[in-house]
């Protein structure tokens, strides 16, 4: 088969209808690990910041109180801790693995779906905390 | 054929260890700081106190270190999945390791600093 210059001499079925490729829970809970990772680094700036500012004087943790009593802080405080705490449920599923268990298919996608259900309930337990 | 993997360990295997070892590490750190939110009500003499402990301030300044190690292997993990341009991923890799180290001198500042 000879598509403009491109030569393709494999037998192999070629499936380019995007729409009926699907990421499965287990790869979308990986990508997500990744981008909770990331995210959680960036935002370290901002908790440090915060630490630094509440511990310098008792006005500086009246003004960081301050900050906090905003909606719009608090939300993204909680956001940060939330998304830190998948990443803390899907690392400690990782380790799991390592050992050597949950690693087939069924087993991987079932733990998938609980880290999603245990990170969920912390965001809850942290909004708590914060609200 | 790729003979080594490595980035801050000397193989793909310490690399690897050093990931899971950090993590247990900041694991901890953030269960210690969350029973801390959970058991107090916290004012700035309670958060005050709290951070003058000698196992605060120790544990702290572990869990960043752990941060440092984490960061430099993990996000290098990453980035050399998704920036397939050499000098962008040694720069932006660079500029990941010195903000890392940056967070650990921040941390010794803010707790042992006046």
């Amino acid at each position: 088969m000879q598509v403009g210059n491109i030569v393709n001499n494999k037998q192999r079925p070629v499936n380019l209808d995007l729409h009926s490729i699907r990421f499965s829970i287990t790869a979308i809970a990986s990508i997500l690990h990744r981008v909770s990772g990331v995210i959680s680094f960036i935002a370290l700036a901002l908790l440090l910041g915060l630490l630094a500012k509440s511990l310098d004087s008792p006005e500086g943790f009246i003004t960081v109180a301050g900050w906090l009593d905003s909606f719009v802080v608090k939300f993204c405080l909680w956001v940060i801790f939330a998304v830190f705490g998948y990443h803390l449920v899907i690392g400690i599923r990782h380790i799991i693995m390592d050992f050597g268990y949950w690693e087939d298919l069924p087993t991987a996608a079932l733990s998938a779906k609980i880290s999603f259900v245990i990170a969920a309930l912390l965001a809850v337990l942290i909004g708590g905390l914060l609200w | 054929m790729v003979k080594n993997a490595a980035t801050l360990g000397r193989s793909g295997l310490h690399d690897f260890l050093l990931v899971r070892f950090s993590a247990v590490i900041l694991a901890l750190y953030a269960l210690y700081l969350l029973i801390f939110f959970i058991c107090h009500d916290v004012t700035y003499d309670v958060w005050h106190q709290f951070f003058s402990l000698v196992s605060t301030r120790a544990f702290t300044l572990m869990a960043l270190v752990a941060m440092l190690v984490h960061a430099w292997i993990g996000l290098w993990q990453v980035a050399s999945d998704y920036l397939k341009h050499s000098y962008v991923r040694l720069i932006v890799l660079w500029v990941v390791n010195f903000v890392a180290i940056f967070y650990v001198a921040a941390g010794i500042a803010i707790l042992w600093g006046d």
